[in-house]
């Protein structure tokens, strides 16, 4: 029985992960994420995994394929400028279905951007990581104890499905502590009867690739995976609900925004303001049931971010007119306050009447 | 078959009995013999995977019997890297073009080397982009014609090419380092035996050994197939000789790790074993 | 105050303030209550100006950057400068007078200038000014229980710095008096 030990989030998505059965790491060294790699770096040998540096996002993401390819449980993390480095071998994992776990830390962008927190990888993360059609999971934590539950299922439903899973996390989620209760070290992991293992002489040799010449058998894996990817949103949408049963001005925001929107909400709610949040811990699969859930109480959303506003689009497209939606963000490494927010509650209060 | 009939020549079980798409006179069919004999004859086939290169050879997957993989450009050292990581125990080489190894992937080929990966690298040398129809590559000769050097590779605003065996000898990680061609029966026997001691390596855990074949393109050099051989012999030749860059066995060592040793010596640091000896 | 504890501690990166951060953000584990811990990062780390906010709450924490705190404690100048107003009242702040020259007043908040550092070298506690500090903070708002505070410090110091424990423990025993 393990007890609540005081972690930050970097390093709590680390020790889960080793948990989760992850025994390769492959990374390049990014604020604000480092302290993950360097988790690995002390840890890995101790448990006869393997943290290896590489000479570059690119390569480590192609570690990462490789690692897969050949069945093992396997991560990477970066942040923003890194991950746009990797979206080529994520794309390539999309095609050969190779799952495995990529952590984006995120900072502010475009460019070098800061080094403070941001949300502004939403639309990489969820349109458009790589070229190709294809999607990632992608789970946005928004406390210490959720980057370690994350990250641990995140293996798990990589496998499941055969897909690359993100953790979305912030510059502020990963270098804040929290006290977090980790979860028991897995001792079985899923058959891969499909890895590039070597035949051993039983059985038709296994390819990993994404290169199909022929249109109509490049559609129909397509196809194929896209039906793959309608399962993943049938059964895995995931979103807290907060205060949502009888509110009118309906807030939506992920990770560390959503922290500053539930004190929002708390100081709406005392001041007698029907306010709620919707939490989506799926970016992808977007949690869709859960805004209809709030649609018949709901008359105004308020989409707090911390970018200049990207997953407002997604829920525009859930609300299709229904309910107006509102966006509020701050940008460049800003954490909005609570304070900012509440006042964006209550001049949607008004706005809606009564 | 009789009793008098004898087999003396057959496809190598760890080449699949598939069409290939090479260009007719392409020496990747050679090549692909030799690695596919070395397989056979070291036993290896159910322990080998092999990760293919963006290029020609990208579809190789398909025409190698051992596990197959295939990479994005470039990138497969660190895909073979990464395999071996994961079973120390299995086989492992990338088969690669010039373009791929030395141009989009030299990240990967010189920190996959210098790390001193237990891999094996077929590189394939001939000049040009081949999959994509002739363009300069990063090892094409001054004043070669491509459809992207039409006057000619200007060194002034294109440089020069690389020599890849020369410039990896440099890297305490390597462990064997040779430079051959498929020209002529004898040179293909001597290419076989270089590709032979690379696997052979690995297997023994001598270290990271990568052999370079210096190839041709007739199809997008313009010329048949024993012209090709005669240009390469004439102008590549002379800019990419023949030969062994570095063999750690031949200069007394077990493997690469201590070949490096002996050359860093000097170096307190990188020697804790020596500290208040 | 309450038993909401929202504190900076600021001073120059090597004096600790991360850690004395850790020894507070500790108590309210040991405690199991509410508990972030969020440090400044980046390039002012090396050398320059270094912060974090601790929070201790009964109810989940929204946000962890503290721009109000109720508590702080300073470790040098610009960090005076720069937080003395934003403490609000019936604040606590907790001040090294042995680095920082001008102590302002300020409205509805408790200034205790504490000369930590000279304590600490006359003490022979080099380096634990940040731990004396913290012992102050302690006597003057009880942010958790005393025990508490001692367990922490134990959690704190790395079990292959054991012999640092004992000069710990008497550095917040020296503040908790000063």
């Amino acid at each position: 029985m393990s007890e609540k030990v005081l972690m930050k989030g970097n390093e709590a998505m680390a020790e889960s992960a080793i948990r989760a059965g992850c025994r390769f790491f492959f990374g390049y060294p990014i604020t604000p994420q480092t302290e993950l790699a360097a988790y690995m770096s002390k840890q890995m040998p101790k448990c006869g995994g393997t943290y290896l540096q590489a000479e570059s996002e690119i390569a480590a993401i192609n570690m990462v394929y490789g690692a897969s390819a050949a069945g093992a449980r396997v991560m990477t993390s970066s942040s923003s400028p890194g991950i746009s480095l990797k979206g080529e071998g994520i794309s390539y994992m999309a095609g050969c279905d190779l799952p495995g776990v990529i952590v984006n830390v995120q900072r502010g962008g475009p460019g070098l951007g800061g080094i403070q927190p941001s949300q502004s990888d939403y639309w990489q993360a969820t349109r458009a990581t790589g070229h190709g059609d294809f999607q990632i999971m992608v789970y946005a934590p928004s406390t210490v104890q959720e980057m370690a539950d994350y990250a641990y299922l995140a293996f798990d439903k990589a496998d499941e499905y055969r897909i690359p899973v993100m953790i979305l996390a912030d510059g502020m989620l990963g270098q804040m502590m929290e006290p977090v209760l980790m979860p028991e070290p897995k001792t079985e992991l899923p058959e891969k009867p499909w890895a590039t293992t070597g035949h051993h002489n039983k059985r038709k040799h296994n390819i990993v690739d994404s290169l199909y010449l022929t249109p109509d058998a490049l559609e129909g894996l397509n196809r194929e995976r896209f039906e793959r990817y309608e399962t993943i949103k049938a059964n895995e949408q995931r979103a807290e609900l907060f205060m949502c049963d009888d509110a009118e001005i309906v807030l939506v925001a992920f990770g560390a925004s959503a922290r500053i929107a539930r004190s929002a909400v708390v100081a709406a709610r005392e001041k007698g303001i029907k306010a709620g949040l919707i939490r989506p811990i799926t970016l992808w699969p977007f949690p869709t049931n859960a805004f209809e859930s709030v649609m018949d109480t709901a008359r105004d959303f308020l989409v707090v971010e911390m970018n200049m506003g990207q997953m407002v689009d997604d829920v525009r497209l859930v609300s299709e007119g229904r309910v107006p939606v509102e966006f509020f963000g701050r940008t460049g490494g800003i954490i909005p306050t609570p304070a900012e927010v509440l006042k964006r509650i209550e001049a949607a209060h008004e706005k809606v009447g009564e | 078959m009789s009793a008098e009939e004898k087999v003396v020549f057959e496809r190598p079980h760890a080449l699949l009995p598939v069409i290939t798409n090479y260009c007719p006179g392409c020496p990747h069919g050679i090549v692909h013999r030799l690695v596919a004999e070395t397989i056979d004859e070291l036993g290896i086939e159910g322990e080998t995977v092999g990760v293919a290169p963006v290029g020609c050879a990208v579809t190789s997957v398909d025409f190698f019997g051992c596990d197959m993989i295939e990479a994005a450009h470039g990138r497969a050292p660190a895909v073979a890297t990464a395999v071996k990581r994961v079973h120390p125990q299995n086989v492992v080489f990338a088969y690669q073009g010039d373009g791929d190894l030395a141009s989009i992937g030299m990240a990967e080929t010189v920190h996959a080397a210098t790390r001193g990966e237990n891999i094996t690298i077929i590189f394939i040398n001939n000049a040009i982009y081949g999959m994509t129809g002739g363009q300069m590559a990063p090892t094409s000769l001054p004043h070669q014609i491509t459809q992207t050097s039409p006057y000619g590779r200007d060194t002034e605003t294109a440089g020069y090419p690389i020599r890849v065996s020369e410039l990896l000898s440099s890297l305490d990680g390597v462990a064997y380092l040779e430079r051959v061609t498929v020209d002529s029966p004898k040179n293909v026997r001597k290419a076989k035996k270089a590709i032979k001691r690379a696997f052979q390596n690995q297997i023994d855990g001598v270290g990271y050994s990568l052999i370079e074949v210096v190839s041709t393109c007739p199809t997008n050099w313009g010329l048949s197939p024993q012209d090709s051989f005669d240009w390469m012999r004439e102008n590549m030749l002379p800019y990419y000789p023949l030969g062994v860059y570095k063999d750690v066995v031949a200069d007394g060592y077990a493997n690469a790790a201590e070949a490096a040793a002996a050359r860093n010596a000097d170096c307190p640091v990188a020697h804790p074993e020596k500290a208040g000896a | 105050m309450g038993r909401n504890l929202s504190l900076i501690l600021a001073g120059f990166g090597g004096q600790g303030v991360l850690f004395a951060g850790k020894i507070i953000a500790t108590a309210g584990l040991i405690e199991d209550r509410e508990v972030s811990w969020l440090p400044s990062y980046g390039p002012e780390m090396r050398g320059g100006t270094a912060n974090c906010s601790v929070t201790l709450a009964d109810d989940p924490i929204g946000s962890p950057l503290i721009t109000a705190p109720n508590a702080l404690i300073v470790m040098n100048q610009p960090s005076m400068d720069k937080f003395e107003s934003a403490v609000v009242p019936g604040g606590v702040a907790v001040v090294d007078s042995t680095l920082v020259q001008h102590i302002p007043d300020l409205a509805n908040v408790s200034v205790c200038a504490v000369p930590a550092t000279e304590l600490a070298e006359e003490n022979n506690m080099k380096g634990l000014a940040n731990v004396i500090l913290v012992g102050k903070l302690f006597a003057e708002t009880h942010f958790c229980e005393e025990e508490t505070l001692f367990a922490a410090m134990e959690k704190c110091v790395p079990a292959r710095k054991r012999h640092l424990l004992d000069a710990n423990i008497a550095a917040l025993k020296l503040g908790m008096q000063a």
